[in-house]
């Protein structure tokens, strides 16, 4: 079996696995990185939602040997040590979350449509296809305008 | 363990609670869970003086711990799958105990052997109000008291706050550095009542929850996240169509895959263990399993839906005169849909068991894995675990029997999760219903109100009679509750069949259709009657509370205001759990194919609301299941299968669904609190559909509406 070398969260990892297997197991089943969530495996519920190079991905649908010698930055990597991220604290301030569960994923697909778009108006926020079953959505879109104010 | 009575207050007076201290070297005290002027079962009130501990009563009560770290700890018996309770349950306590919210722990209690451990119904919050305060109103005392002596001042010349005794001269003391003395404490020279209402400084203050930032820094643990040693991966192969039975099993190719430890067969599909998930994936498919088909296989919608509309009982004779206002409803099976998949950890071996997954029922969980692999309930843990979501979908534990089955088998631990599509193929619905209404009006107002109904139950073992869609009487919803409105005689009954299929309690269960199909014909009494839908509410409905919430939504939606052709509002309430709701939506339906709510103005009045935040977040839910469930998410049957399999035909709504607008409204009340985690689905259902049936000029009538 190959191994392939990534950054994952700031830090080099090297993993030996098979080259086609979906970067989320590849986070939560081998490196114990349990932030992305699994929610259909199939990209369409979006809870896994995590960067590639700074862009948006479902790690779900992404092999392995994808990312090899990129950059991989899933929720736990948002932060800057106990400084929140803009998004995540714009979360915290408007206590968007309910079970959590899609959260984690919700927070990362803000932060790349941000990086995008640092003003979205409502029509880009409605872009965001990631499914909160808890209905959080006009909280989300609140912290959404919340962190573009303060240069999420 | 001695027990201390505190004189009940006026609002109390029918609840007097027992609060016990629990022999320990740091201050621990117990109330029981029940509301009962008695002591609780089984705890025997000790000799004046003495320091007894009655062991085991400890499993039906509310404990409080003040530990030597200067945490406050409650052990909570229910379930936390986003609704809040934990937030809310450290409110109470904090508030009571003058403690700092950071410095209240309110972990899952681990499944108990009695007393109430049931997370549903909404009750949790008017279920645990009393006894939490009472908790911590004693300890406080305690505290207190402790400090008095250790500085040989007056008790009643001692404050509390940011969890610590403050003398006059400004000492302080925190309970952590009180503990180990307020534990021999047994008569306190203060007051251990709760604080009246009216100085609360923690409860009714909207707050953020304790557990936000674990969420949004991707901390928060559910039961796929837990590392326990040496757990595998598990997935199921199930069967094509619902409870389809194996035929044949060849895993020779499966087994043969890197990273699979072993292939179990279960009752309902064959389970993988595997390295991996993505390996447990891999092996699952490469199973050769022939299935016979399952006892629906025969069955579509439309005989569903036939047998149901069969199966409604008749109306009654109309009142002589009257002038009928007649509506007939379909609603579909809907899944509940959890953003976090049935995930259950077990470890079973020769004489014990350990599981870890979220349950609304843990005790009942127990007692039916212990059933499972053979063994006495006692020799079975059950740890609560954090859930990611349910709208009623952990009242049932299918995926923890499997697990516990698995792990027995292959005796490893494992950590089982379902897949989407198994959710939403294999797991639980809201059961499909078709009802009637007949609204009888005579001299411009309504004298009768019927409504009969006749929805889905689950047979036993999918074999028998029933299975083919025999008619029961056996359950179906409650007759209907027109209780909310001077509608004169009301009445109502319900048929139901039978079919193999897996069901279970979503989100209001009942309510969610019935109330919605009444809210619709209200609007259609008013139209025959030239009325406005608000108006024709507010002279109708009986309770001011509800008629205040109703208000409240007119006035702050802005009732009445001129709107394009093609959108409109439309409004609904709805009482139940010692709470009611109003909703107001708007609608545009201007492309008919994707009709979008814009706004959703919710009021309601649940008694006094513990965390006003945490109270609009639920309404802001169940907002968005009323969209959801009335314009386009529900399950079709084909041929004895669910066609849908996961969130890209399962269509709950995502952000460009969701209305642009929201607010949440809370009444002002003194009133104890009610239950509100369920209290929004039929008034923003009916809201929903309400405003899409003046929007198109239609009559609502099947559900989903786009399909």
């Amino acid at each position: 079996m190959r191994s392939y070398s990534f950054t994952l969260n700031g830090r080099p990892v090297t993993v030996e696995a098979p080259a086609d297997m979906p970067l989320l197991w590849v986070l939560r089943d081998l490196l114990g990185v349990t932030g992305p969530k699994y929610g259909c495996g199939v990209g369409v519920c979006r809870a896994c939602t995590s960067h590639l190079d700074g862009a948006e991905i479902q790690p779900c649908t992404v092999p392995l040997a994808d990312c090899a010698n990129r950059t991989v930055t899933t929720i736990e990597g948002l932060a800057d040590g106990d400084t929140l991220h803009p998004v995540q604290q714009a979360w915290l301030d408007c206590d968007v979350a309910q079970c959590g569960f899609c959260q984690p994923g919700q927070i990362m697909a803000a932060a790349a449509l941000l990086k995008r778009t640092p003003h979205p108006t409502d029509s880009d926020i409605d872009t965001i296809e990631n499914i909160c079953r808890c209905g959080t959505y006009a909280r989300i879109r609140e912290a959404i305008k919340k962190a573009a104010e303060n240069g999420g | 363990m001695d027990r201390t009575e505190p004189p009940s207050s006026a609002s109390l007076s029918r609840r007097r609670f027992m609060v016990y201290s629990v022999a320990a070297t740091t201050l621990t005290v117990a109330a029981p869970l029940a509301c009962t002027s008695s002591p609780a079962q089984g705890a025997e009130p000790a000799r004046a003086g003495s320091d007894v501990l009655v062991t085991g009563t400890d499993e039906e009560m509310l404990v409080l711990e003040v530990t030597a770290a200067n945490h406050i700890v409650v052990r909570l018996p229910r379930a936390e799958v986003g609704q809040g309770i934990t937030t809310a349950v450290a409110m109470m306590i904090a508030e009571e105990l003058d403690a700092r919210l950071a410095d209240v722990r309110i972990p899952l209690a681990d499944a108990r052997t009695k007393g109430n451990q049931y997370t549903g119904g909404s009750s949790s919050v008017s279920s645990l109000y009393a006894p939490a305060r009472h908790l911590a109103a004693t300890a406080r005392a305690r505290l207190v008291t402790a400090a008095a002596r250790r500085w040989h001042l007056p008790a009643w010349s001692l404050r509390t706050r940011d969890t610590m005794v403050v003398a006059p001269d400004g000492r302080t003391a925190t309970f952590g550095s009180l503990t180990e003395s307020a534990a021999r404490i047994r008569r306190t020279a203060v007051p251990s009542r709760p604080k009246p209402a009216s100085r609360h400084r923690v409860i009714g203050r909207p707050t953020t929850r304790i557990d936000a930032r674990d969420i949004v820094t991707g901390q928060a643990k559910y039961a796929g996240d837990l590392a326990v040693a040496g757990v595998k991966p598990t997935v199921v192969a199930r069967p094509p169509t619902l409870r389809g039975k194996l035929v044949s099993v060849d895993d020779r190719a499966a087994r043969a895959l890197p990273g699979v430890h072993a292939v179990v067969r279960l009752p309902g599909g064959v389970a993988v263990v595997a390295d991996t998930f993505h390996q447990a994936f891999r092996a699952r498919d490469a199973l050769r399993l022939t299935w016979a088909p399952g006892p629906l296989a025969g069955l579509s919608d439309a005989q569903i839906r036939a047998r149901l509309k069969a199966a409604v009982p008749r109306l009654g004779t109309p009142p002589r005169g009257s002038t009928p206002v007649s509506g007939e409803f379909a609603f579909a099976f809907v899944s509940h849909a959890p953003m976090e998949v049935l995930t259950a950890v077990a470890d079973v071996r020769a004489d014990h068991a350990e599981l870890w997954f979220s349950s609304q029922t843990p005790m009942d969980a127990r007692d039916a894995v212990a059933a499972a692999v053979g063994m006495r309930p006692s020799a079975v843990r059950v740890h609560v675990v954090r859930g990611g979501g349910s709208f009623g979908r952990r009242l049932n534990f299918d995926a923890a029997i499997e697990a516990a089955l698995v792990s027995k088998a292959a005796r490893r631990p494992v950590k089982l999760m379902w897949s989407r599509s198994d959710d939403i193929r294999h797991g639980r619905m809201r059961p499909a219903s078709h009802h009637r209404i007949r609204a009888s009006v005579a001299g411009g107002r309504v004298v009768a109100f019927e409504q009969v109904t006749a929805s889905v139950a689950e047979s036993g073992d999918g074999t028998g009679l029933s299975a083919q869609g025999g008619v029961s009487s056996l359950s179906g919803p409650r007759p209907s509750d027109t209780g909310l409105y001077n509608f004169g005689r009301t009445s109502g009954d319900s048929g139901g069949i039978e079919l193999a299929v897996p069901l279970g309690a979503w989100r209001s269960v009942d309510s969610g259709t019935v109330r919605t199909a009444e809210e619709i014909v209200v609007d259609e009494i008013a139209r025959s009657l030239g009325q406005d839908p608000v108006a024709f509410r507010r002279t109708t409905l009986r309770n001011k509370r509800v008629r205040a919430v109703l208000d409240k939504v007119a006035a702050a939606g802005d009732w009445g205001r001129a709107m394009p052709e093609g959108t409109a509002q439309g409004v609904a309430v709805h009482e139940e759990y010692g709470s009611c709701v109003a909703c107001l939506a708007e609608i545009d339906t201007r492309d008919p194919k994707s009709p979008r709510v814009t706004k959703v103005v919710m009021a309601a009045d649940v008694g006094i609301a513990v965390n006003p935040r945490g109270l609009e977040a639920q309404l802001m839910g169940t907002a968005i299941d009323g969209i959801s469930v009335v314009l386009q998410a529900g399950l079709h049957i084909d041929r004895g299968a669910v066609r849908e399999g996961s969130f890209a035909d399962f269509r709950y709504a995502r952000q460009r669904q969701a209305p642009l607008t929201f607010e949440a409204h809370i009444l002002p009340s003194t009133g104890e609190p009610g239950g509100a985690g369920e209290l929004g689905v039929p008034a923003a259902s009916g809201a929903v559909a309400n405003a899409y049936a003046r929007a198109t000029g239609t009559v609502p009538r099947t559900f989903p509406l786009t399909f």
